[in-house]
């Protein structure tokens, strides 16, 4: 300050100037007084931290507070997965926060078929009367099993609990079947454990870091990319497998621009060329593996010469990279990647990167896999939950083994009568932040099941299109206004964080622990809840645990002391798997009649005139749940198809037009923006997931860019995960027509409407990218 | 172009931009819309993607780019309320009242930094003067989850962007401009 002070006087000349200044009278007297530095007044009065909802990754955060007002949410230096640092979306939880689109009230249907968002505002007394009445019914007539949870996010946990209070344990996340399944499943055969969220991976000491499709950078989870940036600072390097030069290939000292659905082979390739040449760490798997003789044997003929006709990788390509790869080892890690549903045999190819991670000695390794570390803290004490049962699709049923999560998608389908005599095997749904219809393939599907349910009841912050759907709609407030349980997570370091409220509920929204124990207690169920509200029950376990809620309060973290989690650091490694060893071959597999070990197979082409479409994700939002953001959408509002340069010439399209897309089975999308770049290969298309929202109540999202779920009206099923490849839709492109432009929003809507206005308001104020 | 060089000129406060680091995510973008409050569809910074060659010999520069604070600020020079100045540190800034919301700054400006802001004067990145005369970091700084941008003293031989424009190759934009700018990007 007294910088501040000796400068304004300096400039303003005179002892008089400071003066003037005091009084006000001369202030505007340009040139007497002095140009002061103007602080735009966003530092909070207080700071509250808590953890991130915008994604999953739950970034520790700090809140500032002014008043009532949150102005800016920046990280937390204490919050191991922040380290001080957010991603995008972080700072942009005051745009969810202040979204004037929120639900504001509890609501009931009041139109006979569900799906035509007719609802009438009611009190929360009449909401859960209704609910609990309806649950009741079902757990009467059909059976507690009949009730399923969809369930995103740590604030699930409190339906969790009413759910075994229950006695239903049909409880599914899309984020196994509709996206780490396969990985989970892969790995967890090979080493005997699965990846979890946040990835136990230490890309900050990688040196060769592979990445197959991942599109880190993109895929902005924060810990991981700051350790790919930390890893490039101190020379790491990227080889980046992808049909598309991502931001990440750009990085990259080799890009493989591989053919789409080819990824075994080259894996397979890969192994062969590190297995003869003798580049493997031949100590690390006679010590830990089993089945390398197998894995020698089934390699055979997968030569780089054979691969190169199945990826279009050139095959000294693939020797090189595989040298570059195996020259780092143990600091070499084939990243696992996390979105892995793609064609159907991802289970095998998530295994062909255990394998290959096994071989450069990865697992248990300094710049590998990470063994993490945990901080217990005791539970709220509960009286025994009732024996659960489970409708189809349980984890471990016939049909997919090695499943370890129910099938949302199954899930849907149980809804369904298989004839109109029979009941089905699901009759209610409780849905928690997962908007169905923009998450699971078939979306048709979705909608179908729905208008067979008994009740369909959708907790969430906005009127995403599930809640479209719903018989009831709870809306919960945002997570800076409500308690939730200690988020506990496997990292480098054993921490658990605290997400505590920043300012109190707008609206007449609640938070969810409030909405589970008040169901709970209509449904005779208040035992399992035994606590006045969430905040005490925190406090309660975190006395339990030793810890002081205070101070856990005021840092938003507690932290645990350091243990081992690499053999560098003196782990001792071990593999809970049913040999005790990293099964390179599997027996599990061969028991079930799966391949024991990896095979390749070709992917279908695209029929003539037809590209594959894959999607990804912005850095900017989470799917299609930030998209309505309106903060956020300052800089990625909409949605753009990526077509290679050469394929739009061949197509006379020109770059920036309106484009329609239609895939196989003839469903038309909405219009989308045509991005012709070089980029990407010409045999697939790509876009960003989450766009062109349909609900009437996001105002901001609704019929801006276009919905590529709709389009994913084939899935191949992964036999042995059941979980749900999406990258197998085939699309041709035609150029938009005025009539599919009508009600568009964005950059393409038609000249001069009301809509293009607003989509020139939403864009960057700046010309931005070149 | 006059000299806007004055006597406060000990610390001359640069940032570098690691494009090796980047991965064009645009938090830098966003923290500083929060932290400044910038109005809605407006941005004080933003983010370019240079993609270069043919596929698939491809190759990509991704650059954070703001104000450049010249050394040799057009915007000052063209200003003609005295709006446009040169703050501690070499910063350029604007005092709002001085500003007439003329535009011969924006038109001065060689890197379209600038932009009128909704209540009538011209607006742009501060280097977060308020929070660094604090001992703080611009806002862009501190949120980038890659580290990518290095905020400090350039006439200080100890400080981090020091040392980075000494051992690392960095190029300015618009050498030719003559303005001197203090954006440097590290390759």
């Amino acid at each position: 300050m007294t910088t501040t002070r000796r400068d304004f006087i300096r400039i303003g000349g005179t002892g008089f100037g400071a003066a003037a200044v005091g009084t006000g009278i001369t202030t505007k007297w340009w040139g007497l007084d002095g140009d002061r530095v103007h602080d735009p007044g966003t530092e909070g009065d207080r700071v509250v931290p808590t953890f991130c909802e915008l994604c999953f990754w739950k970034c520790g955060v700090l809140a500032h507070v002014k008043g009532e007002r949150v102005t800016k949410i920046v990280g937390n230096p204490e919050h191991p997965l922040s380290r001080g640092r957010l991603c995008p979306r972080g700072t942009g939880g005051v745009g969810l926060l202040y979204d004037p689109d929120r639900l504001k009230k509890p609501l009931l249907r009041r139109s006979p078929k569900r799906g035509e968002q007719k609802f009438e505002e009611v009190s929360w007394k009449e909401a859960l009367d209704f609910t609990a009445s309806k649950m009741d019914d079902i757990r009467q007539k059909h059976g507690p099993e009949t009730l399923a949870l969809f369930s995103h996010g740590n604030g699930g946990s409190f339906f969790k609990t009413l759910m075994a209070a229950y006695g239903s344990s049909t409880i599914s996340a899309p984020s196994y079947a509709q996206c780490r399944g396969p990985r989970e499943v892969g790995f967890d055969l090979t080493f005997g454990s699965v990846l979890g969220s946040p990835e136990i991976l230490d890309i900050e000491n990688t040196r060769v870091l592979t990445l197959i499709g991942s599109h880190l950078g993109e895929n902005m989870h924060n810990t991981q990319v700051q350790d790919m940036a930390r890893m490039i600072g101190k020379g790491g390097e990227l080889v980046v497998v992808d049909p598309r030069f991502s931001i990440a290939a750009g990085k990259a000292r080799y890009w493989l621009p591989i053919k789409p659905g080819t990824d075994i082979a080259l894996l397979l390739a890969w192994i062969k060329v590190i297995l003869d040449e003798d580049l493997f760490d031949r100590e690390y798997v006679a010590k830990y593996a089993t089945g390398l003789d197998e894995l020698r044997k089934h390699v055979e003929g997968k030569t780089p010469e054979w691969a190169f006709t199945e990826t279009t990788i050139a095959p000294n390509v693939i020797v090189e990279t595989a040298r570059f790869i195996a020259g780092a080892r143990p600091a070499s890690l084939v990243h696992p990647g996390r979105h892995a549903v793609w064609y159907g045999d991802d289970t095998q190819r998530s295994r062909a990167i255990a394998i290959l991670d096994a071989l450069l000695g990865s697992w248990g390794r300094r710049g590998g896999i990470f063994v993490p570390s945990t901080l217990a803290v005791p539970k709220v004490h509960v009286p025994d939950y009732p024996a659960a049962k489970t409708a189809n699709d349980k984890p471990g049923g016939k049909a997919y083994p090695f499943a370890y999560e129910i099938l949302s998608d199954g899930l849907c389908n149980a809804s369904i009568p298989a004839s109109p005599s029979e009941n089905p095997a699901v009759r209610g749904w409780l849905v928690y932040g997962s908007n169905l219809p923009m998450t699971l393939p078939q979306p048709k599907v979705v909608v179908e099941a729905a208008q067979h349910l008994d009740l369909l009841c959708a907790i969430d912050v906005l009127p995403a299109e599930i809640t479209g759907f719903a018989d009831v709609v709870l809306p919960e407030c945002t997570y800076l206004e409500r308690w939730e349980d200690l988020g506990p997570f496997g990292w480098r370091e054993p921490f658990v964080a605290l997400r505590q409220p920043v300012v109190p509920p707008m609206f007449d929204s609640k938070p969810g622990w409030w909405m589970a124990k008040e169901l709970a207690n209509r449904l005779g169920l208040g035992d399992f809840f035994p606590y006045e509200d969430a905040g005490k029950m925190v406090e309660e376990r975190l006395k339990a645990g030793g810890h002081d809620p205070e101070k856990a309060k005021a840092k938003g973290v507690v932290l645990g002391k350091k243990v081992p989690v690499t053999t560098e650091d003196g782990l001792v490694l071990s593999f809970k798997t049913p040999s005790g060893k990293i099964e390179l071959y599997s027996q599990r597999l061969a028991a079930a009649g799966a391949d024991p070990l990896p095979n390749y197979t070709r992917p279908e082409e695209p029929p003539p005139g037809h590209f594959r479409l894959l999607f990804g994700r912005s850095p900017v939002h989470t799917f299609a749940r930030t998209t309505n953001n309106r903060f956020l959408g300052t800089v990625t509002s909409e949605n753009e198809l990526w077509l290679a340069a050469k394929a739009a010439k061949e197509q006379g399209l020109e770059n920036g037009e309106a484009v329609v897309l239609v895939n196989q089975d003839g469903v038309r999308s909405q219009p989308v923006r045509l991005k012709v770049t070089q980029r990407i290969r010409p045999d697939c298309v790509y876009t960003v997931h989450g766009f062109g929202h349909t609900s009437k109540g996001l105002r901001f999202a609704r019929n801006r860019g276009m919905d590529d779920q709709r389009l994913i009206t084939r899935v191949k099923i992964d036999p042995i995960a059941g979980t749900t490849g999406m990258s197998v839709n085939f699309v041709r492109i035609e150029k938009a027509e005025p009539a599919d432009l009508v009600g568009a929003v964005g950059s393409i809507a038609p000249a001069g409407s009301v809509a293009a206005a607003a989509g020139a308001a939403a864009g960057s104020g700046h010309g931005g990218e070149a | 172009m006059s000299s806007v060089t004055g006597a406060k000129r000990q610390r001359r406060y640069a940032m570098t931009v690691d494009t090796r680091l980047c991965v064009g995510c645009k938090a830098c973008v966003l923290a500083c819309k929060a932290e400044n409050a910038v109005p809605d569809g407006l941005c004080r910074d933003w983010v370019v993607e240079e993609t270069r060659g043919e596929f698939p010999a491809l190759s990509m520069e991704i650059r954070s780019e703001r104000c450049n604070h010249c050394t040799e600020a057009p915007c000052v020079a063209n200003c003609p309320t005295g709006a446009s100045h040169v703050n501690e540190g070499g910063a350029v800034l604007v005092t709002h009242y001085k500003c007439s919301g003329c535009k011969a700054c924006i038109a001065a400006c060689p890197y379209e930094a600038r932009f009128v802001h909704p209540d009538g004067y011209v607006d742009k990145c501060t280097f977060c003067l308020h929070r660094v005369k604090k001992g703080g970091q611009p806002a862009c700084v501190s949120i980038c989850p890659t580290a990518t941008l290095t905020f400090g003293d350039a006439n200080d031989p100890a400080s981090a962007v020091s040392s980075q424009l000494a051992s690392r190759r960095s190029k300015v934009l618009h050498p030719e401009s003559g303005a001197d700018p203090n954006l440097h990007f590290l390759l």
